[in-house]
């Protein structure tokens, strides 16, 4: 439950404050991008190819253009004004990449289903749906190739001009050599982990409306990024960036979908341009599904070494990530964002990632929530449970023996990242506290007697958030190579209320209300008169926008500094004022006044009465106006850290997966606003369940998405999900001064390996030891079968897991038919 | 544009009166025509329920319904829960208290979807988190984890009931 005000004499950081942004969202007064009406505006409608892989022979778009109210045709021919391609911003330093270039419409050669092929343009959003479908492609058909796996043979290209699917390898090792390390080891175990591909799904589908009039273009777009739109605008359609404006309005949900430069957003802006009105693009569901970002998608040997007494020795992973046909904005990043963390909360003293990245015939992958740490978490998480396993050693004691200890930070991993702070074994106990393991395995025995299959899982996790520092972090010199800090402009106005402008790019994680709570602090006033507008490049500073729970330690810090930097100035005009000494000056209830003698000081009002209107009134020298700018450099990135249980139940009938109870102790340093952070989690968590236990993207063999709207790709319910029991420890990251950490893509980071884990402890004694994610009834009923020894018929056996029969060249990642859903 | 049919409909207590083409979605006649744009498109397959809103009285994922079928009907959506002074209704009030909203996108169809279960629980009895968890199952939300709209509505059911939360 939320407050409405600040009690008197407290600090707004730490109070559950309502949230700023809700009046307009809970009466349907927002404005999200389709909302967003222009005099004279057109539609626009993209073809798409039906093809997975194929020459484009022709275009005949001649029964279109001949349609009532259409305006305009356009294929990748008619673009060939554009200076750019789409971009690509990261690449591993020093690693060479193949790079397909990903024009907005193909130029002759489409390489998965639903690359465009043209666009139309006409008055009316019916019309131009009608139009694209009368628009006659002709494709000469190409073998398609979409199991990964497959594809690193090289028998089928995505690419003919590259010569090759195999677009990248690199490694990073740290600690010494891990295959000697490995040989040493006295116990060391191998699995074969697949993280299979899942959609942003963000309720609202991605948008744009460009004008470009008089040299000048504008865009709302449904954006994570609108500073880096507008960077890559001028870089394709060759306008300086002072001529471009992007407006992320009311954005409805992102999580990584909306972080990236699309296709159709430069579509609308070169059409605006062509015939000179305002165009809109919103995109449909099944467009989101085969044409916004894919996320995950990798598969992982895992190799894990250990004294028979439990030390984990050495630590290898050789991950195959699967491109899809393209690559997005932050593609290759993604697994190194995992790398980075790949020892996780572990001493783990020899460490080597080796990444593969191919090329299929499926839409690219990219950054969805978590980006990288979801998926080598989940490996790390899975392995300490197979590693306990084996060694017969209790789950949990595996993980304590291996902690990094609170007196070890800063602690420098074999990779030379340097993790800022960390308590987990508090975490771990007080998750342990409120689950109350021996009454669970009371309850587990008992239910097991009725039939009833519980399992218990963890997942101790430590993440790398706030990205990023510009320069390279820990001596062994790794750091992301580009500058990810974040700006903002505080503003105190002439009667005392403030605005701040902020380069982070909000939608949904409440930064109107957190930012607010922070900066009010430092002017001793209520978070009601301070306003935070961001999502405009025409009137914020340059941003680098919201993700990778980068917001509140990068931007936060931002606001609170610039706020500082004010306060500073305050103090000295309200010293001046009472002949005092600028240190002798405190923020308190309100006021900034003298210490000792309350009574003695001015409100914020008053001294922006002094700074912009009564220039008698400041010391002398001091320039006008209380109003500053600063963009904030992190020295390091933050980590948080927690410990994640879930407990499960399974169908012994039907394999079906509930989730019946989910504890979890997180750790993000001091609170801003507690509300927010449990709905964090709560959504974090929720993301991860759906992809553990429902959510997959499917390509057949022939690469059509199988799963192209929500009744095939299934969402987590209300019904699905738990009540969640939170709680949180509190450690402060050294590496700012709000001591705070991310916690938008913790839970997703944490949940998969406590489902699967979960699952397994309730199947173990049936002789099952893994199973691949999504755990749908029909894999879970499998794995029992197959362990009972009643399966009928061949079947593909991997690590102990029966897998359904699959049609030759089938999707690597998952079965060829979606399954499971609940919705 | 194709053939056009009149309707007539009273929206929010408004009465109005149209020309539309026969397969206009009614999600599109709220948006577009009368520029009530509270109500969102979110899938396209009925399966979201983010452009849920009341049809005489019964909620109804307006993507899905012809304008035409309306014809007569009386429709509430999310700008008709608020009253004329601007008072918030309990729903509305309890998504605000209760966190029961991050992006907003699913909020309106939320809140109408539960207006609707609402209405249906008659016993002058607690709305439970399981009846509230089933009555919702047709909505989508992917910010919150539910827990706070479970119990934003069960907040706003104890507020009706005149029980103080």
């Amino acid at each position: 439950m939320s407050i409405t005000e600040i009690p008197a004499g407290s600090l707004a950081v730490g109070q559950s404050l309502r949230r700023k942004e809700d009046p307009r969202l809970i009466t349907g007064r927002a404005t999200y991008v389709d909302d967003v009406v222009l005099p004279g505006m057109l539609y626009a409608a993209v073809v798409r190819s039906t093809e997975a892989h194929a020459y484009v022979v022709s275009i005949d778009g001649s029964s279109a253009l001949g349609r009532p109210g259409i305006k305009g045709f356009y294929t990748g021919e008619d673009m060939s004004d554009l200076l750019a391609p789409l971009p690509m911003a990261w690449a591993p330093p020093g690693v060479e990449i193949k790079t397909p270039e990903r024009w907005p419409l193909a130029r002759g050669h489409v390489a998965h289903v639903g690359d465009a092929v043209a666009m139309v343009i006409g008055d009316d959003r019916y019309a131009v749906v009608d139009a694209a479908q009368q628009v006659h492609v002709e494709y000469e058909p190409l073998p398609v190739v979409v199991d990964v796996e497959e594809a690193l043979k090289d028998e089928i290209l995505v690419h003919e001009s590259l010569g090759t699917n195999k677009a990248h390898e690199w490694s990073m090792g740290g600690g010494g050599d891990i295959e000697q390390a490995l040989a040493a080891s006295e116990v060391v175990i191998e699995r074969r982990i697949v993280n299979h591909r899942t959609a942003g799904a963000a309720i609202e589908c991605r948008g744009a409306i460009a004008d470009y009039r008089a040299g000048q273009l504008t865009v709302w777009s449904s954006t994570q990024v609108p500073h880096l739109l507008r960077l890559f605008y001028a870089v394709q359609m060759g306008i300086s960036e002072d001529k471009v404006r992007v407006i992320a309005p009311e954005v409805g949900g992102g999580f990584g979908g909306k972080l990236q430069v699309c296709a159709e957003e430069t579509l609308v802006a070169w059409a605006s341009r062509k015939l000179g009105v305002p165009v809109k693009w919103i995109e449909t569901r099944s467009e989101n599904m085969a044409v916004s970002h894919h996320g995950r998608d990798q598969v992982d040997y895992v190799r894990m070494g250990a004294t028979r007494d439990g030390t984990i020795t050495a630590f290898h992973a050789n991950i195959i990530q699967d491109l899809g046909a393209y690559f997005g904005l932050l593609t290759p990043m993604i697994p190194e964002l995992g790398a980075f963390v790949m020892t996780g909360c572990y001493k783990i003293p020899v460490v080597q990632t080796d990444i593969t990245g191919v090329l299929t015939n499926k839409f690219f992958t990219d950054a969805i929530r978590g980006a990288g740490r979801p998926e080598m978490t989940h490996m790390l998480e899975v392995m300490m449970d197979q590693l306990a396993e084996e060694l017969g050693i209790d789950r949990v004691e595996l993980r304590r023996r291996n902690f990094i200890a609170p007196d070890d930070f800063p602690y420098e991993t074999p990779y030379g990242i340097t993790y800022d702070s960390g308590k987990y074994e508090a975490a771990l106990d007080r998750a342990l506290e409120i689950v109350d393991m021996d009454a669970f395995r009371a309850e587990q025995a008992s239910l097991r007697e009725r039939g009833v299959l519980r399992g218990i899982g963890f997942s101790t996790y430590t993440e790398i958030c706030g990205l990023a520092p510009s320069r390279a972090v820990g001596p062994s010199g790794f750091g992301l190579g580009i500058g990810l800090y974040e700006s903002a402009i505080v503003r105190v106005h002439p009667t005392g209320s403030v605005t701040v402008y902020t380069g982070a790019s909000p939608h949904g994680q409440g930064h109107e209300t957190g930012f607010a709570q922070i900066v009010a602090d430092r002017f001793g006033v209520d978070p009601a008169v301070v306003e935070v507008v961001h999502g405009d490049t025409a009137t914020g500073p340059m941003g680098l926008g919201t993700y990778g729970s980068r917001s509140l330690s990068i931007g936060g810090v931002a606001a609170a500094h610039a706020a500082e930097a004010i306060a500073a100035k305050c103090r000295e005009i309200v010293a001046h004022n009472l002949e005092a000494d600028p240190g002798d000056i405190e923020v308190r209830d309100g006021t900034f006044s003298l210490r000792g003698d309350p009574d003695q000081g001015m409100t914020l009002a008053e001294v922006a009465g002094c700074a912009y209107i009564d220039a008698t009134k400041m010391p002398e020298g001091m320039e006008l106006g209380l109003e500053q700018t600063l963009i904030y450099d992190p020295s390091n990135f933050v980590f948080p850290f927690g410990t994640h249980v879930c407990v499960v139940d399974v169908d012994a009938e039907t394999g079906k997966v509930s989730v019946v109870r989910w504890v979890a102790v997180d750790d993000c340093g001091p609170a801003v606003n507690p509300m927010l952070i449990d709905g964090q989690v709560h959504g974090g968590v929720t993301h991860g369940i759906g992809q553990a236990l429902y959510e997959q993207v499917v390509y057949d063999e022939r690469g059509q998405l199988i799963t192209g709207t929500f009744m095939d790709y299934a969402l987590p319910t209300a019904e699905e999900i738990p009540n969640f029991e939170l709680d949180r420890t509190e450690t402060k990251s050294p590496s700012n001064s709000l001591g705070v950490k991310g916690i938008g893509e913790a839970g997703t980071i944490a949940a998969t390996p406590a489902i699967v884990n979960a699952v397994i402890d309730a199947l173990r004694h049936k002789g099952i030891s893994y199973i691949d994610m999504p755990l749908t009834p029909l894999r879970v009923w499998q794995a029992m079968e197959e362990a009972a020894g009643r399966g009928d018929g061949p079947r593909d056996t991997e690590q102990g897991v029966s897998l359904p029969p699959q049609g030759e060249g089938s999707a690597g990642s998952g079965p060829t038919i979606p399954e499971g859903g609940e919705s | 544009m194709g053939q056009t049919v009149p309707l007539q409909v009273s929206v929010n207590g408004e009465e109005h009166e149209s020309e539309v083409e026969a397969r206009l979605l009614l999600v599109h006649y709220l948006r577009d025509e009368l520029k009530l744009t509270g109500t969102h498109v979110g899938c396209d397959t009925s399966n979201c329920g983010a452009c849920t809103c009341l049809v005489d009285g019964e909620s109804v994922k307006s993507c899905t319904v012809l304008a035409v079928q309306c014809a007569g009907a009386q429709i509430t959506t999310i700008e008709g829960m608020t009253g004329d002074d601007g008072t918030l209704h309990p729903l509305q009030e309890g998504f605000w208290a209760h966190h029961g909203l991050q992006c907003g996108y699913c909020t309106p169809g939320m809140i109408m979807a539960a207006a609707d279960l609402l209405a249906r629980h008659t016993a002058d009895t607690p709305v439970s988190e399981a009846e509230v968890r089933k009555g919702l199952e047709g909505n989508l939300c992917r910010c919150t984890g539910y827990q706070n709209i479970v119990k934003a509505v069960q907040a706003a059911a104890e507020a009706q009931r005149g029980v103080a939360a």
